[in-house]
């Protein structure tokens, strides 16, 4: 199968990698096929492409990369429904908002795209949380992340007297 | 839709396992307490409205070069 992409032009579905997400992505619930695309050199990002919707294409982070300290519960009925025996089988991104000025692009953290890499069953998560929003500015984290890990190294950096 | 009346105290079951219950209520504010499986997601409405706008948002993404906008160092 091959659909024309906005982001990709012509490209070939194969069907063993394509996504089912049962509920579609809020505000897209008719969008339920995707595939994930990207190349080494946009990495951490990814584009979440819909097979159904060929316009329609998300782009994808790791939010470990972004938010070190990022975590995630996840409920049994959710774990069920995508069939997840091990945390192994789960990969988690976040859905990134590219403005025109890119300095301001966002990361859902509210609301993670969960897959389970096992049966190629994926779902975007509400959290049960107020810890995390919708729009956390990846540059902003990435910095703050950058400052926790010069304080930490600080830390470790100083020397130890043992001898008194 | 449904419409009910309650007074502070009482409830209303859903499902047989999901009990709402009317907390208090002071001028145009209702706490509800909720009880429900774990299995049941409950958000506030707007928190479904919000992820649906931001994925809007998200889905508006032009041709971009990811490229180099994390840079290293």
């Amino acid at each position: 199968m091959e659909i024309c992409t906005k982001h990709f032009g012509n490209i070939k579905v194969d069907q063993d990698l394509v996504i089912y997400f049962g509920k579609g992505i809020p505000g897209f619930e008719q969008a339920k096929k995707f595939i994930i695309l990207g190349n080494e050199e946009d990495l951490p990002f990814r584009w979440l492409q819909s097979v159904d919707l060929p316009e329609l294409a998300f782009v994808l982070v790791d939010p470990f990369l972004v938010k070190g300290d990022y975590q995630i519960d996840i409920n049994d009925e959710i774990m069920g429904t995508l069939g997840i025996e091990s945390a192994e089988d789960l990969n988690v991104f976040a859905i990134v908002v590219v403005p025109e000025d890119t300095s301001k692009m966002s990361m859902n953290l509210k609301a993670p795209v969960i897959i389970n890499t096992k049966n190629n069953r994926g779902m975007q998560v509400a959290l049960d949380t107020e810890e995390y929003g919708v729009r956390h500015y990846i540059l902003d984290e990435l910095r703050k992340q950058e400052v926790e890990a010069y304080v930490g190294s600080n830390k470790e950096d100083r020397p130890v007297n043992h001898c008194k | 839709m449904l419409v009910l009346t309650r007074k502070i105290g009482q409830s209303i079951i859903a499902n047989d396992n999901i009990e709402i219950t009317v907390l208090d209520v002071q001028g145009d504010q209702v706490r509800l307490g909720i009880k429900a499986p774990r299995s049941v997601a409950i958000h506030r409405k707007e928190v479904q409205l919000e992820i649906e706008a931001e994925n809007r948002r998200a889905a508006k993404v032009e041709r971009v070069n990811l490229k180099n906008i994390i840079k290293k160092g």
